[in-house]
Protein backbone atom coordinates (compact mmCIF):
# COMPACT_ATOMS: atom_id res chain seq x y z
CA UNK A 1 0.00 0.00 0.00
CA UNK A 2 1.30 3.45 -0.89
CA UNK A 3 2.31 6.01 2.03
CA UNK A 4 -0.26 8.41 0.56
CA UNK A 5 -3.78 5.41 1.37
CA UNK A 6 -2.30 4.70 4.40
CA UNK A 7 -2.17 8.30 5.64
CA UNK A 8 -5.77 8.79 4.88
CA UNK A 9 -6.80 5.15 5.64
CA UNK A 10 -5.26 6.44 9.21
CA UNK A 11 -7.29 9.93 8.86
CA UNK A 12 -10.54 8.36 8.34
CA UNK A 13 -10.24 6.15 11.40
CA UNK A 14 -8.92 8.94 13.73
CA UNK A 15 -11.04 11.78 12.66
CA UNK A 16 -13.80 9.75 11.73
CA UNK A 17 -14.19 11.65 8.14
CA UNK A 18 -15.26 10.05 4.89
CA UNK A 19 -12.43 9.31 2.47
CA UNK A 20 -13.74 11.45 -0.92
CA UNK A 21 -13.19 14.50 2.33
CA UNK A 22 -9.32 13.68 2.15
CA UNK A 23 -7.22 15.77 -0.49
CA UNK A 24 -3.76 17.09 -0.27
CA UNK A 25 -4.56 20.61 0.80
CA UNK A 26 -6.61 19.51 3.13
CA UNK A 27 -6.33 21.32 6.93
CA UNK A 28 -6.81 18.72 9.69
CA UNK A 29 -8.43 21.95 11.76
CA UNK A 30 -9.99 23.60 9.45
CA UNK A 31 -11.32 21.37 6.71
CA UNK A 32 -11.71 18.15 8.94
CA UNK A 33 -12.94 19.15 11.83
CA UNK A 34 -9.98 18.00 14.13
CA UNK A 35 -9.28 19.45 17.42
CA UNK A 36 -6.02 20.07 18.97
CA UNK A 37 -6.58 16.68 20.95
CA UNK A 38 -7.49 14.77 17.55
CA UNK A 39 -3.79 16.57 15.94
CA UNK A 40 -2.22 15.05 19.10
CA UNK A 41 -3.85 11.66 18.58
CA UNK A 42 -2.96 11.97 14.81
CA UNK A 43 0.57 12.34 15.42
CA UNK A 44 0.63 9.53 17.99
CA UNK A 45 -1.48 6.93 15.36
CA UNK A 46 1.12 8.11 12.60
CA UNK A 47 3.98 7.34 14.68
CA UNK A 48 2.92 3.89 15.63
CA UNK A 49 1.86 2.83 12.04
CA UNK A 50 5.55 4.09 10.46
CA UNK A 51 7.28 3.10 13.62
CA UNK A 52 9.05 6.54 13.56
CA UNK A 53 9.38 9.38 15.97
CA UNK A 54 8.13 12.81 15.09
CA UNK A 55 9.09 15.20 17.43
CA UNK A 56 7.13 18.01 18.96
CA UNK A 57 8.67 20.71 16.92
CA UNK A 58 7.81 18.82 13.77
CA UNK A 59 4.43 17.73 14.39
CA UNK A 60 2.93 21.29 15.70
CA UNK A 61 3.82 22.19 11.35
CA UNK A 62 1.85 18.76 9.96
CA UNK A 63 -1.67 21.46 9.35
CA UNK A 64 -2.55 19.39 6.25
CA UNK A 65 -2.61 15.79 4.78
CA UNK A 66 -0.22 16.71 1.91
CA UNK A 67 2.27 17.86 4.70
CA UNK A 68 2.23 14.47 6.53
CA UNK A 69 2.91 12.58 3.53
CA UNK A 70 5.84 14.87 1.86
CA UNK A 71 7.11 14.69 6.03
CA UNK A 72 7.32 11.32 6.19
CA UNK A 73 8.42 10.76 2.63
CA UNK A 74 11.51 13.40 3.42
CA UNK A 75 12.27 10.86 6.62
CA UNK A 76 12.59 8.00 3.95
CA UNK A 77 9.30 6.25 4.60
CA UNK A 78 7.82 4.93 1.97
CA UNK A 79 4.89 2.69 4.10
CA UNK B 1 3.06 -13.98 49.88
CA UNK B 2 -0.99 -12.77 49.25
CA UNK B 3 -1.66 -9.25 50.41
CA UNK B 4 -4.90 -7.61 49.92
CA UNK B 5 -6.95 -5.13 49.71
CA UNK B 6 -9.43 -5.79 52.39
CA UNK B 7 -11.68 -2.45 52.63
CA UNK B 8 -12.04 0.87 50.53
CA UNK B 9 -13.42 3.92 50.98
CA UNK B 10 -13.59 7.60 49.15
CA UNK B 11 -14.53 10.85 49.57
CA UNK B 12 -15.54 14.02 47.47
CA UNK B 13 -16.92 17.28 48.53
CA UNK B 14 -20.52 18.41 48.85
CA UNK B 15 -20.00 21.58 46.76
CA UNK B 16 -20.20 20.68 42.80
CA UNK B 17 -18.76 23.09 40.28
CA UNK B 18 -20.29 22.33 36.67
CA UNK B 19 -18.97 23.39 33.48
CA UNK B 20 -21.67 25.80 32.92
CA UNK B 21 -20.50 27.53 36.53
CA UNK B 22 -17.04 27.77 34.51
CA UNK B 23 -18.48 29.26 32.13
CA UNK B 24 -19.10 32.45 34.25
CA UNK B 25 -15.40 32.90 35.55
CA UNK B 26 -12.87 32.09 32.57
CA UNK B 27 -13.74 32.28 28.36
CA UNK B 28 -14.72 28.58 28.08
CA UNK B 29 -17.87 26.64 27.01
CA UNK B 30 -19.69 23.62 28.76
CA UNK B 31 -19.45 21.67 24.72
CA UNK B 32 -15.43 22.93 24.60
CA UNK B 33 -14.62 21.18 28.36
CA UNK B 34 -16.82 18.00 27.29
CA UNK B 35 -15.78 17.64 23.95
CA UNK B 36 -11.49 17.63 25.15
CA UNK B 37 -12.04 16.60 28.26
CA UNK B 38 -15.44 14.36 29.10
CA UNK B 39 -15.32 16.66 32.17
CA UNK B 40 -19.07 17.96 33.34
CA UNK B 41 -18.26 18.96 37.57
CA UNK B 42 -16.13 18.71 39.73
CA UNK B 43 -16.18 18.49 43.29
CA UNK B 44 -14.67 22.09 45.22
CA UNK B 45 -13.62 21.65 49.23
CA UNK B 46 -15.61 23.89 51.06
CA UNK B 47 -13.10 26.92 52.52
CA UNK B 48 -12.57 25.58 55.97
CA UNK B 49 -11.67 22.32 54.70
CA UNK B 50 -7.98 21.05 54.19
CA UNK B 51 -6.18 17.62 51.80
CA UNK B 52 -6.28 16.01 55.56
CA UNK B 53 -9.89 16.44 56.20
CA UNK B 54 -10.82 15.08 52.87
CA UNK B 55 -8.65 11.88 53.72
CA UNK B 56 -9.90 11.21 56.69
CA UNK B 57 -13.20 10.88 55.43
CA UNK B 58 -12.13 8.10 52.84
CA UNK B 59 -9.89 6.40 55.92
CA UNK B 60 -13.05 6.16 57.96
CA UNK B 61 -14.95 4.88 55.13
CA UNK B 62 -12.13 2.49 54.24
CA UNK B 63 -11.51 1.41 57.70
CA UNK B 64 -15.43 0.38 58.11
CA UNK B 65 -15.46 -1.42 55.29
CA UNK B 66 -12.60 -3.30 56.02
CA UNK B 67 -13.48 -3.87 59.57
CA UNK B 68 -10.45 -2.49 60.81
CA UNK B 69 -10.17 -0.56 63.90
CA UNK B 70 -7.38 2.44 64.00
CA UNK B 71 -5.70 1.14 66.43
CA UNK B 72 -5.14 -1.78 64.27
CA UNK B 73 -3.47 0.15 61.62
CA UNK B 74 0.43 -0.18 61.65
CA UNK B 75 1.20 2.25 58.46
CA UNK B 76 -0.69 5.25 57.51
CA UNK B 77 0.61 6.69 53.97
CA UNK B 78 -0.95 9.81 52.05
CA UNK B 79 -0.12 10.59 48.41
CA UNK B 80 -1.19 14.13 47.45
CA UNK B 81 0.75 16.60 46.17
CA UNK B 82 -1.24 19.19 47.97
CA UNK B 83 -0.66 18.97 51.52
CA UNK B 84 -2.14 20.96 54.31
CA UNK B 85 0.99 22.94 54.73
CA UNK B 86 4.46 22.01 53.66
CA UNK B 87 5.04 20.56 57.30
CA UNK B 88 3.94 18.66 59.24
CA UNK B 89 2.69 15.79 56.97
CA UNK B 90 -0.75 15.49 56.00
CA UNK B 91 -0.23 11.83 57.28
CA UNK B 92 0.06 12.56 60.60
CA UNK B 93 -2.53 14.68 60.73
CA UNK B 94 -4.92 11.99 59.70
CA UNK B 95 -2.73 9.90 62.01
CA UNK B 96 -4.41 11.74 64.95
CA UNK B 97 -7.74 12.54 63.63
CA UNK B 98 -8.18 8.64 62.84
CA UNK B 99 -6.67 8.07 66.32
CA UNK B 100 -4.02 5.67 64.08
CA UNK B 101 -2.02 5.72 67.28
CA UNK B 102 -0.24 2.51 66.13
CA UNK B 103 0.85 3.50 62.96
CA UNK B 104 4.08 5.34 61.42
CA UNK B 105 2.29 8.05 59.42
CA UNK B 106 4.26 9.78 55.89
CA UNK B 107 3.07 11.67 52.61
CA UNK B 108 4.23 10.55 49.52
CA UNK B 109 3.89 12.83 46.55
CA UNK B 110 4.20 10.93 42.52
CA UNK B 111 1.80 13.45 41.97
CA UNK B 112 -1.05 11.51 40.24
CA UNK B 113 0.32 8.06 40.58
CA UNK B 114 0.78 9.01 44.11
CA UNK B 115 -1.78 5.85 44.76
CA UNK B 116 0.00 3.58 42.79
CA UNK B 117 3.53 4.79 44.25
CA UNK B 118 2.10 4.64 47.97
CA UNK B 119 -0.19 0.76 47.19
CA UNK B 120 3.38 -0.34 46.29
CA UNK B 121 5.12 0.74 49.21
CA UNK B 122 2.44 -0.64 51.19
CA UNK B 123 2.56 -3.81 50.15
CA UNK B 124 6.40 -3.72 50.22
CA UNK B 125 6.26 -2.89 54.10
CA UNK B 126 3.35 -5.75 54.47
CA UNK B 127 5.91 -8.08 52.53
CA UNK B 128 9.02 -7.51 54.79
CA UNK B 129 6.55 -9.29 57.63
CA UNK B 130 7.33 -6.17 60.42
CA UNK B 131 3.70 -4.91 59.26
CA UNK B 132 0.39 -6.21 59.88
CA UNK B 133 -1.88 -3.33 58.43
CA UNK B 134 -1.71 -0.63 55.94
CA UNK B 135 -4.11 2.11 55.04
CA UNK B 136 -2.65 3.85 51.33
CA UNK B 137 -4.95 6.93 50.79
CA UNK B 138 -4.64 9.25 48.12
CA UNK B 139 -6.07 13.02 48.59
CA UNK B 140 -6.40 16.37 46.88
CA UNK B 141 -7.04 19.43 46.96
CA UNK B 142 -6.22 21.00 43.50
CA UNK B 143 -8.58 23.64 43.80
CA UNK B 144 -6.09 25.43 45.70
CA UNK B 145 -3.32 25.20 43.32
CA UNK B 146 -5.28 25.67 40.27
CA UNK B 147 -4.92 29.03 38.83
CA UNK B 148 -8.63 29.78 38.44
CA UNK B 149 -7.84 32.41 35.70
CA UNK B 150 -6.27 29.83 33.38
CA UNK B 151 -8.87 28.39 31.45
CA UNK B 152 -6.46 25.70 29.53
CA UNK B 153 -6.32 24.26 33.16
CA UNK B 154 -8.91 25.30 35.85
CA UNK B 155 -11.26 23.25 33.82
CA UNK B 156 -9.63 19.99 34.39
CA UNK B 157 -9.36 19.27 38.27
CA UNK B 158 -11.41 18.67 41.30
CA UNK B 159 -10.71 17.84 45.08
CA UNK B 160 -11.08 14.16 46.87
CA UNK B 161 -10.09 11.33 48.41
CA UNK B 162 -9.73 7.83 47.94
CA UNK B 163 -8.67 4.75 50.89
CA UNK B 164 -7.71 1.03 50.83
CA UNK B 165 -6.61 -0.38 54.07
CA UNK B 166 -4.33 -3.35 52.52
CA UNK B 167 -3.62 -6.35 54.35
CA UNK B 168 -1.76 -9.96 54.56
CA UNK B 169 -4.41 -12.98 54.39
CA UNK B 170 -3.76 -16.30 54.06
CA UNK B 171 -5.96 -16.37 50.97
CA UNK B 172 -5.48 -16.95 47.19
CA UNK B 173 -5.39 -13.46 44.97
CA UNK B 174 -5.09 -10.20 46.28
CA UNK B 175 -1.98 -7.42 44.68
CA UNK B 176 -0.30 -8.87 41.94
CA UNK B 177 2.33 -7.79 39.54
CA UNK B 178 3.00 -3.69 39.68
CA UNK B 179 5.48 -1.51 37.19
CA UNK B 180 6.60 1.46 38.76
CA UNK B 181 8.52 3.93 36.31
CA UNK B 182 9.62 7.58 36.42
CA UNK B 183 11.39 10.46 34.37
CA UNK B 184 11.98 13.41 35.62
CA UNK B 185 13.90 14.80 32.54
CA UNK B 186 10.09 15.67 31.67
CA UNK B 187 9.39 17.66 34.65
CA UNK B 188 8.92 21.18 33.19
CA UNK B 189 5.59 20.25 31.05
CA UNK B 190 3.58 19.54 33.92
CA UNK B 191 5.01 21.25 37.36
CA UNK B 192 4.32 23.99 40.38
CA UNK B 193 7.34 26.12 39.58
CA UNK B 194 7.07 28.11 42.92
CA UNK B 195 6.64 27.65 46.75
CA UNK B 196 9.25 25.10 47.47
CA UNK B 197 13.07 25.85 47.79
CA UNK B 198 14.10 26.46 44.33
CA UNK B 199 12.12 29.50 44.20
CA UNK B 200 10.18 30.43 47.08
CA UNK B 201 6.80 32.07 46.94
CA UNK B 202 7.43 35.68 46.34
CA UNK B 203 4.55 38.69 45.41
CA UNK B 204 6.42 38.15 41.67
CA UNK B 205 5.93 34.76 41.81
CA UNK B 206 2.27 34.63 42.96
CA UNK B 207 1.62 37.94 40.59
CA UNK B 208 2.45 34.98 37.72
CA UNK B 209 0.33 32.14 39.29
CA UNK B 210 4.32 30.38 39.60
CA UNK B 211 2.58 28.93 42.60
CA UNK B 212 -0.29 27.43 40.81
CA UNK B 213 -0.39 24.41 38.04
CA UNK B 214 1.70 24.69 34.88
CA UNK B 215 1.16 22.08 31.98
CA UNK B 216 1.95 21.85 28.58
CA UNK B 217 -1.35 19.84 27.64
CA UNK B 218 -0.74 18.29 24.44
CA UNK B 219 2.28 16.61 25.07
CA UNK B 220 1.41 15.39 28.79
CA UNK B 221 -1.82 14.20 26.46
CA UNK B 222 0.48 12.15 24.17
CA UNK B 223 3.18 10.91 27.20
CA UNK B 224 0.08 10.22 29.43
CA UNK B 225 -1.28 7.94 26.62
CA UNK B 226 1.94 5.91 25.66
CA UNK B 227 3.41 5.45 29.03
CA UNK B 228 0.21 3.99 30.06
CA UNK B 229 -0.59 1.64 27.11
CA UNK B 230 2.89 0.41 27.35
CA UNK B 231 2.74 0.02 31.18
CA UNK B 232 -0.94 -2.04 30.31
CA UNK B 233 0.36 -4.09 27.45
CA UNK B 234 3.69 -5.30 29.36
CA UNK B 235 1.67 -6.12 32.55
CA UNK B 236 -0.37 -8.17 30.62
CA UNK B 237 2.50 -9.71 28.78
CA UNK B 238 4.03 -10.69 32.17
CA UNK B 239 1.02 -12.06 33.83
CA UNK B 240 0.26 -14.01 30.74
CA UNK B 241 -3.06 -12.32 30.85
CA UNK B 242 -5.16 -11.50 27.87
CA UNK B 243 -6.78 -7.97 27.79
CA UNK B 244 -10.26 -9.77 27.42
CA UNK B 245 -9.93 -11.75 30.80
CA UNK B 246 -9.98 -8.51 32.56
CA UNK B 247 -13.24 -7.23 34.42
CA UNK B 248 -12.14 -3.93 34.79
CA UNK B 249 -9.65 -1.47 33.90
CA UNK B 250 -9.49 1.33 36.70
CA UNK B 251 -7.25 4.22 35.38
CA UNK B 252 -6.27 7.41 36.41
CA UNK B 253 -9.51 10.14 35.38
CA UNK B 254 -7.54 12.64 33.86
CA UNK B 255 -9.65 12.81 30.58
CA UNK B 256 -11.81 10.77 28.54
CA UNK B 257 -9.99 11.23 25.46
CA UNK B 258 -7.05 9.79 27.23
CA UNK B 259 -9.25 7.01 28.72
CA UNK B 260 -10.52 6.34 25.09
CA UNK B 261 -7.03 5.90 23.14
CA UNK B 262 -5.31 3.56 26.04
CA UNK B 263 -8.51 1.50 25.94
CA UNK B 264 -8.20 1.16 21.90
CA UNK B 265 -4.54 0.53 21.82
CA UNK B 266 -4.68 -2.18 25.07
CA UNK B 267 -7.81 -3.91 23.46
CA UNK B 268 -10.00 -3.35 26.31
CA UNK B 269 -14.24 -3.24 25.69
CA UNK B 270 -16.19 0.00 26.46
CA UNK B 271 -17.61 -1.12 29.43
CA UNK B 272 -14.98 -2.50 30.61
CA UNK B 273 -12.73 0.58 31.48
CA UNK B 274 -14.03 2.40 35.00
CA UNK B 275 -15.20 6.23 34.10
CA UNK B 276 -15.65 8.61 36.85
CA UNK B 277 -14.37 11.75 35.21
CA UNK B 278 -17.02 13.28 34.26
CA UNK B 279 -18.13 13.67 37.95
CA UNK B 280 -15.22 14.38 39.35
CA UNK B 281 -12.59 15.69 36.97
CA UNK B 282 -8.84 14.74 37.59
CA UNK B 283 -8.34 14.53 41.47
CA UNK B 284 -4.58 13.49 41.10
CA UNK B 285 -3.24 11.42 43.70
CA UNK B 286 -7.15 10.52 45.03
CA UNK B 287 -8.50 9.53 41.58
CA UNK B 288 -7.30 5.65 41.30
CA UNK B 289 -8.62 5.61 45.12
CA UNK B 290 -12.37 7.02 44.27
CA UNK B 291 -12.78 5.32 40.97
CA UNK B 292 -11.70 1.84 43.00
CA UNK B 293 -13.94 2.33 45.69
CA UNK B 294 -16.68 3.21 43.69
CA UNK B 295 -16.01 0.41 41.73
CA UNK B 296 -16.59 -1.69 44.87
CA UNK B 297 -19.49 -0.13 45.69
CA UNK B 298 -21.40 -0.30 43.09
CA UNK B 299 -20.78 -4.29 42.34
CA UNK B 300 -18.49 -3.70 39.33
CA UNK B 301 -16.02 -6.23 41.65
CA UNK B 302 -16.70 -9.74 42.19
CA UNK B 303 -14.36 -11.79 44.09
CA UNK B 304 -12.15 -13.20 41.80
CA UNK B 305 -12.25 -10.72 39.16
CA UNK B 306 -8.99 -9.69 37.19
CA UNK B 307 -8.40 -6.15 37.41
CA UNK B 308 -5.55 -3.70 36.26
CA UNK B 309 -5.12 0.29 37.81
CA UNK B 310 -2.86 2.67 35.64
CA UNK B 311 -1.81 6.13 36.42
CA UNK B 312 0.24 8.70 35.07
CA UNK B 313 1.39 11.82 36.57
CA UNK B 314 3.60 15.04 37.06
CA UNK B 315 7.64 13.92 37.20
CA UNK B 316 6.74 11.97 35.12
CA UNK B 317 5.40 9.28 36.77
CA UNK B 318 3.24 5.92 36.16
CA UNK B 319 2.36 2.84 37.13
CA UNK B 320 0.25 0.15 36.79
CA UNK B 321 -1.15 -2.57 39.16
CA UNK B 322 -2.97 -5.83 38.42
CA UNK B 323 -4.95 -7.67 41.35
CA UNK B 324 -7.68 -10.43 41.51
CA UNK B 325 -10.51 -9.07 43.39
CA UNK B 326 -10.70 -10.75 46.84
CA UNK B 327 -12.90 -8.70 49.29
CA UNK B 328 -16.85 -10.15 49.07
Amino acid sequence: MAIEEKVNEIIVEQLGVSADQIKAEASFIEDLGADSLDTVELVMAFEEEFGAEIPDEDAEKLTTVGGVIEYLKSKGIEA
Amino acid sequence: MPIHITGTGSYTPERVLTNADLEAMVDTSDEWIRTRTGIHQRHIKAEDQATSDLALEAAQAALDAAGVSAEELDVLLVATCTPDSPMPGSATIVQDKLGAKNAFAMDLNAACSGFLYALECARGLLESGRHRKALVIGAESMSSIVNWEDRTTCILFGDGAGAAVVEYRETPGGLGLASLGANGALKELLNIPAGGSREPLSEEALQDHRNCIKMSGQEVFKHAVSHMTRTAKQLLAEADWQADELALVIPHQANQRILEAIRSRVGVEKDKVFVNVDRTGNTSAASVGIALDEAVRSGRLQPGDKVMLLAFGAGFTWGGFLLEWSKA
